[in-house]
């Protein structure tokens, strides 16, 4: 690892550098302006020192054409910084379509997660190198934050709905994990390390049924004895009684509301009709599906929407 | 004749304000809002000392990874106390109420504030907030942060959320009678000829500050309470488990308190243009410029909260608008820094104690504003976001531009507001002490922030520990300068050197009356035909045999 004197930590997700070269044009920024100013002060506190018997200074010309200048500069300046901070934002933040999910619950104090293949893990997050991995991520209680250091990226993590964090490992390495989001007693103790592993020693270590993190079903497995044990096959499923609208195909895609509005069928919108039933109707249906709020708990909701998403071929991984 | 003349003509000594009554009652009713001043940099003093000691426990603390003297739960409630009460009862009043308060109506030429009992009731409210404040934190303390962050402050944190709550909501309301009353007194009660450009620069940036207060404290206000409500009756309102949004807390939070960092920037810009026109013995360079930057910054200012909030799930394009207005505010500040900086050129410098800390202030607020530039793009951001790094940022704005503006402040005026002066000496020491011991402290912030140390920790990665002790060294440089600050001034109470109407050779007003002033500032209303930067022109005070306000209209 870098040492922490070097300028830059190191450098381990494919954004990295990029933040980074940011990062050394403004410090070079920085430096300029400060030495600049400081040697101003200094050379005009010196050349401009009070002398005994010296006539008093003449007032200043109101004329704003050094103030001019001077912003026309800065926002050039200014205008190129936001342009580029805003390019890798945009890359940063934008998950590619390929990404392997991989659900995260926040809690006081520790973060749960879990592979595509099922395998779950505290605190400690394995991933391949070289692939791009998204986190779908939620909290059972407060705000907590999401930050791996050595790959530049962060996001809140919120109860009540799904934020997501992408990132592509370059090499394999032990990183540091924190939560950066104030969220009580123990904050400073809700962190971990991710490792990055070789494409084939992730694989090795997903089989691998020692230790803790032992898989038992997928999250689409699990969702799916979740759907029949809660009974939502009864109405959701095209056999039976129809009471409920099907759910093949339907993830990612526009559905009809009965009060004639339209919404995109994302994880916060089934979400909210498992929890919330009532809070929008289907177009064609009535309102008699139960409210399951309390039923289930945000792990259960993760792996219900998982299996909700692969009927509709858009599965998790 | 002016005042100082006609009180030693009568042989008595002289009667000012300070000696106008010497009861406690005198000075508990009193609506001279000199008095009032002193009420509040009493106040203000404590609660800085108390935010300093918080500071203090957890950065001894914070010499070593694990937890030593303190528990997870303690460290988390003193950097909470140490945000409350620096923020709220320090750095938010710091200015307007000590300074502000003295001076507006001295340098406009009033006999008062517009408002003289709201004045007195501003205190008293003031103080009613700040000791409920103090009973949270006496009763076993607030662990939420000063952000007071949802859900976790409405409904998970087990401590005093409710009091603190209360505290910086009742506190609110003495900055917003402080605001108004400056607002009507500024507008209303100018001396004759004293016009809008002839104000000294510090009255614009009291003018500017006060519409701020006046506009954003309500909505802070608003916010606390609804804080109150979903904790105390359930409401949902920011919980999710009740139906509420935890982000919506952040907008509103954030409208005030983006805001609030120029309520407690602007007011030192302020001072800084009036401390550095002094002691380059020239009018500001660009004065009207500046004048309106303040204005241009107080409205801006209103436009940028959602920079606080880059990874709070806020929709990326909201992002992108608040980035972008967020640079745009940061250039007439730079302009700013410009005009105090050619005002020397061509000047006669000079280095008393104030202009150092002038100087101290550019030093350190260009730092801090540059290190803005680094979390307003939003890609660096992103990873800086609540790290050490944004702790040092904030640290230089607030403290190396609000802290350093407050104490020149202090330094320029006390010989006006107290009547003695200081050692110059021991202050010129003191004021390099703190400039070396503040950097110290906040300089390594900046490495580690980038290299991942997030804030609000109790206990860290080990790598971290080298800056951690550097930051503690700092800190105890840094508490040993204001140590020795708060000595010498004491000691100048009693002890110092008898000051005249105008040690500094200064032009303005308030340097036209007697140190310190009469109760009713000035004998008789100054007529005004110039502006307060008139260096080219000789003092009426400070040469001997100067002729007095009437003679010289």
């Amino acid at each position: 690892m870098n040492s922490v004197y070097s300028l830059l930590p190191e450098q381990a997700s494919t954004v990295a550098g990029q933040v980074d070269a940011i990062y050394l044009f403004l410090v070079a920024i920085s430096v300029f302006f400060t030495l600049l100013l400081a040697g101003l002060v200094l050379v005009f506190g010196i050349k401009y020192r009070r002398r005994e018997g010296a006539p008093a200074p003449e007032r200043p010309h109101e004329d704003s054409s050094l103030e001019l200048i001077g912003g026309g500069i800065l926002l050039v300046l200014v205008l190129v910084l936001f342009g580029w901070g805003a390019k890798v934002f945009f890359h940063s933040t934008r998950p590619p379509a390929d990404a392997m999910e991989i659900l995260v619950t926040g809690k006081q104090w520790m973060w749960k997660l879990q592979h595509p293949q099922g395998k779950r893990e505290i605190n400690t997050l394995h991933i391949p190198a070289g692939r791009p991995i998204q986190l779908t991520m939620t909290s059972e209680d407060v705000i907590h934050s999401f930050f791996i250091p050595a790959f530049r990226v962060k996001q809140d993590v919120l109860p009540g709905r799904y934020t997501r964090l992408w990132f592509e490992a370059t090499k394999p390495g032990k990183y540091r994990l924190f939560c950066t989001e104030y969220c009580g007693t123990e904050h400073s103790m809700m962190g971990g390390w991710v490792n990055v592993l070789t494409p084939a020693d992730y694989e090795r270590w997903l089989v691998d049924s020692g230790g803790a993190a032992v898989a038992s079903e997928t999250p689409v497995q699990a969702g799916e004895r979740l759907f029949t044990q809660l009974g939502c096959q009864t109405c959701h499923n095209p056999g039976s009684g129809q009471l409920g609208p099907h759910l093949a195909g339907v993830y990612g895609h526009t559905v009809k509301l009965a009060d004639g509005t339209e919404v995109v069928a994302d994880d916060e919108y089934l979400r909210e009709s498992i929890l919330n039933s009532q809070a929008k109707i289907v177009a064609g249906f009535q309102p008699v599906m139960p409210v399951f709020k309390g039923i289930v708990n945000e792990d259960q909701l993760l792996q219900l929407i998982a299996y909700i998403k692969s009927l509709s071929g858009g599965a998790s991984n | 004749m002016s005042a100082a003349d006609t009180q030693l003509a009568a042989g008595d000594p002289p009667k000012h304000y300070l000696n106008n009554g010497l009861t406690i009652r005198s000075w508990l009713l009193s609506v001279d809002h000199k008095r009032i001043a002193i009420l509040y940099l009493i106040s203000l003093t404590i609660f800085f000392l108390l935010g300093g000691a918080a500071a203090a426990l957890f950065r001894m603390d914070l010499v070593t990874p694990e937890a030593d003297v303190l528990q997870s739960e303690t460290y988390n409630k003193l950097f909470t106390m140490h945000g409350i009460v620096m923020i709220f009862f320090f750095l938010v009043p710091s200015i307007p109420a000590v300074m502000g308060n003295f001076l507006v109506p001295v340098m406009i030429g009033a006999k008062d504030v517009a408002f003289p009992r709201l004045n007195l009731l501003s205190w008293y409210v003031f103080m009613t907030g700040g000791l409920i404040a103090l009973g949270a934190i006496i009763m076993g303390g607030v662990d939420t942060g000063w952000t007071f962050y949802t859900p976790y402050s409405s409904m998970y944190a087990n401590s005093h959320v409710i009091l603190a709550v209360a505290g910086a909501f009742i506190a609110g309301f003495s900055s917003i009678m402080t605001g108004l009353n400056f607002i009507v007194t500024i507008q209303k009660m100018r001396a004759p000829g004293l016009t809008w450009f002839r104000l000294p620069l510090f009255i614009w940036a009291m003018y500017a500050t006060s519409l701020v207060v006046i506009l954003g404290t309500p909505v802070v206000a608003i916010t606390l309470v609804m804080i109150f409500v979903e904790r105390f009756f359930g409401f949902g309102i920011f919980d999710p488990a009740l139906g509420g949004d935890p982000v919506l807390f952040q907008h509103l939070f954030w409208f005030y308190s983006h805001p609030a960092v120029y309520i407690m920037i602007l007011p030192s810009m302020g001072v800084v243009s009036e401390i550095i026109s002094c002691f380059s013995r020239r009018r500001l360079y660009g004065y009207t410029f500046v004048a309106f930057s303040s204005l241009a910054i107080a409205v801006i200012g209103f436009f940028v909260w959602g920079h606080h909030m880059f990874v709070s799930s806020q929709s990326v394009y909201a992002g992108l608008v608040f980035s972008f207005l967020t640079f745009f505010v940061a250039i007439p500040t730079a302009i700013k820094m410009l005009n105090w900086v050619m005002t020397m050129y061509k000047g006669s410098v000079s280095f008393e104690t104030p202009m150092l800390y002038a100087y101290g202030f550019l030093g350190l607020f260009v730092i801090g504003g540059l290190t803005g530039l680094f979390l307003s793009t939003m890609a660096t951001d992103i990873h800086l976001h609540d790290t050490y790094f944004v702790v040092a940022h904030f640290h230089y704005v607030m403290v190396g531009g609000g802290v350093m503006g407050f104490l020149g402040a202090l330094h320029f005026w006390w010989p006006k507001i107290i009547g003695k002066l200081y050692p110059e000496g021991w202050a010129k020491f003191a004021a390099i002490v703190i400039f070396i011991g503040f950097n110290l402290t906040f300089m390594p912030q900046f490495q580690m922030g980038y290299h991942g140390m997030p804030r609000r920790y109790h206990t860290y990665a080990e790598e971290f520990q080298v800056f951690h002790v550097m930051s503690t060294a700092g800190a105890t440089v840094l508490g040993a300068g204001y140590l020795i600050m708060a000595a010498y001034l004491f000691w100048s109470l009693f002890k110092g050197k008898k000051a005249s109407a105008n040690p500094w050779d200064a032009r303005g007003l308030e340097w036209e009356t007697a140190s310190p002033p009469p109760t009713e500032n000035f004998l008789e209303t100054p007529k005004v035909t110039q502006d307060a930067y008139a260096y080219d022109m000789p003092s009426v005070t400070c040469p001997p045999g100067a002729k007095s306000e009437a003679e010289r209209v």
